[in-house]
């Protein structure tokens, strides 16, 4: 993560949220910010709602297993403003044991299916989205997929019409 | 059962308004186009409440692209959204140069304009196209299907090998340079097939009674509301909203370029149709540009970092053999690092959020298709609409599953 060259987004962010920012960065040109999962919906608020941000247009929420890393997982969400012309990511790590966050649902309700999909795929809990279940995968199916310890060749059964 | 005998009226019939009645459209449904299920809730023709399901043609595309080396993947993109290939393939080559800090030569930009904003039309031909047909006005199809032919056959096969499954792209640039005789082809096939296609469709349907009293008010959506919602592409241009990325954070060379977005009001059926074929017009405009301006030099970058060695070093040299014994077997080396890149692909934005940890391969691809929000947007468009509404709708937001499921 290098230092310095901070955009004008994420100097607002520290400025406003302080402790709850672990981290920033703007590699590659993409602002990026690191945030504690429990000030997530009260953050992504505050980036659709503040004047000088305004980040109406949620693009993409995705989990990544980062398997051996402490804490395991990390929920990553892309946005947009249409008016500002600007994006940034916002990432928050959520770990093994417990692994959930706050629907950010209130905020944008696009996210909807996006955080059915990171549940899916990651077995990541979304708490606070009002109907949390399997997407891509079967309502049957064993185990999410995505995880780096899910064999790529593991197989299950095939089913039938549900009764 | 009780309840329902109480509900008979006077003459002893069943009020058939009574019990809402659930309806199962698809998976394998000839309007849906590809395997997509609704649950529908009806009271007579009107939907209460819409359920859509998809994940039927999930491939593991992230999954299998963690497993595979960078340039691998090129042909994992193509069946994203098969219907314009060589755009997913723009998108993908845009993102992990991003990652590399490479700038392609402008040539190969010019070179990707051209082929995306071919496939943008063809897109759109194949989407307002089957949109007709869902609704019964075949004609059109087969006059679309003509000059989308004479794209694949004169432009695409020559340029790619193939239709469909292009993988035309490569890491720092693309897998071979413009055909001879490509610019003038290409500048036959417009002013031949598709300016006259356009033309034809134009006049059979945008000032045809039928159609417009058809598809006006058919699945509208307010600005508010489809922002909300994450739409992108068309269908948010139709609610009024002029994003388009090529003019908004413009990418590869769109910024030279003079051309228009268009926009609707109502975001309805009518509207998205008419974004399209202003579109079409558009994307006719931007590839005469490009055209007229097409660059000479390499279309590859000069790094063997990135680009397969010559073949005659390849068989007489031992280092170029060594060099491409790794890139095909080790994969591309590129730095570690998160990138999010996107493109303005037919359907809207088309974003490839890509983790690497290093070496050959990648650690994390997410794909953002555009129509999985727009395929989440479907009951909002529909509910309390009819349910032959549905059909009209589902043609016109242009559902592709290959990218919604991935």
């Amino acid at each position: 993560m290098t230092e310095g060259n901070w955009s004008a987004v994420l100097s607002k962010l520290k400025e406003t949220f302080g402790d709850a920012i672990v981290a920033t960065h703007s590699d590659f040109g993409d602002d990026t910010a690191v945030v504690r999962r429990e000030r997530i919906v009260e953050i992504c608020t505050f980036l659709r709602d503040d004047p000088e941000l305004l980040f109406d247009l949620a693009m993409d929420l995705t989990g990544v297993d980062y398997l051996g890393e402490e804490p395991r997982f990390e929920v990553v969400y892309h946005l947009y403003s249409l008016e500002k012309k600007h994006r940034v990511r916002i990432k928050a790590r959520v770990p093994e044991e417990d692994p959930s966050i706050d629907s950010v649902i209130p905020v944008w309700i696009g996210m909807d299916w996006f955080e059915r999909e990171a549940y899916d795929m990651y077995g990541i809990v979304f708490r606070g989205h009002p109907n949390l279940k399997r997407i891509l995968m079967y309502e049957s199916f064993v185990g999410h997929p995505l995880r780096k310890d899910y064999p790529k060749a593991k197989r299950q059964p095939t089913i039938g019409p549900e009764e | 059962m009780a309840e329902l005998e109480a509900r008979r009226t006077v003459s002893g019939k069943l009020d058939m308004q009574a019990e809402p009645m659930v309806l199962n459209i698809g998976p394998s449904h000839p309007a849906t186009h590809a395997t997509l299920r609704f649950v529908a809730e009806l009271d007579g023709e009107k939907i209460l409440k819409l359920v859509p399901e998809f994940g039927y043609l999930h491939r593991c595309f992230e999954k299998e692209s963690e497993n595979a080396t960078w340039t691998q993947v090129f042909s994992y993109t193509d069946r994203l959204n098969y219907v314009s290939p060589l755009m997913n393939n723009v998108g993908y080559a845009m993102a992990v140069e991003k990652l590399c800090g490479i700038e392609v030569t402008e040539r190969c930009k010019y070179i990707r304009v051209l082929v995306s904003e071919f496939s943008r039309i063809i897109d759109h031909m194949v989407c307002v196209g089957t949109n007709m047909v869902d609704l019964g006005a075949l004609t059109n199809f087969w006059y679309f299907w003509k000059p989308r032919e004479e794209v694949y056959f004169k432009l695409i096969e020559p340029l790619t090998g193939t239709r469909l499954t292009t993988a035309y792209t490569r890491i720092g640039g693309v897998t071979g340079d413009l055909t001879d005789g490509w610019v003038e082809t290409a500048r036959a096939v417009i002013k031949d097939s598709i300016l006259p296609m356009i033309k034809d469709v134009n006049a059979l349907l945008t000032k045809n009674r039928i159609f417009i009293d058809r598809t006006i008010g058919a699945g509208p959506i307010t600005a508010k509301e489809a922002i909300a919602r994450g739409f992108t592409g068309p269908c948010l241009r139709a609610a009024g909203v002029p994003f388009d990325l090529r003019k908004d954070q413009p990418y590869l060379v769109y910024d030279r370029f003079d051309f228009d977005i268009p926009i609707g009001e109502q975001g309805d059926t009518c509207d998205r149709y008419m974004v399209r074929m202003e579109e079409m017009r558009q994307s006719v405009r931007i590839i005469e540009q490009a055209l007229d301006t097409l660059p000479g030099g390499p279309a590859n970058v000069d790094d063997p970092r990135f680009v397969l060695p010559d073949k005659t070093l390849v068989y007489g040299n031992i280092e170029a053999l060594m060099n491409h014994f790794k890139f095909i077997m080790e994969g591309i080396q590129v730095p570690a690092g998160e990138v999010y890149s996107a493109t303005e692909a037919a359907n809207g934005e088309l974003g490839f959020y890509i983790v690497s940890k290093g070496g050959g391969g990648p650690y994390k691809i997410k794909v953002r298709p555009p129509c999985f929000p727009l395929f989440q947007g479907m009951p909002h468009l529909c509910e309390g609409q009819m349910i032959a509404d549905l059909i009209a709708v589902l043609g016109s937001v242009n559902i592709i599953a290959g990218e919604l499921d991935r």
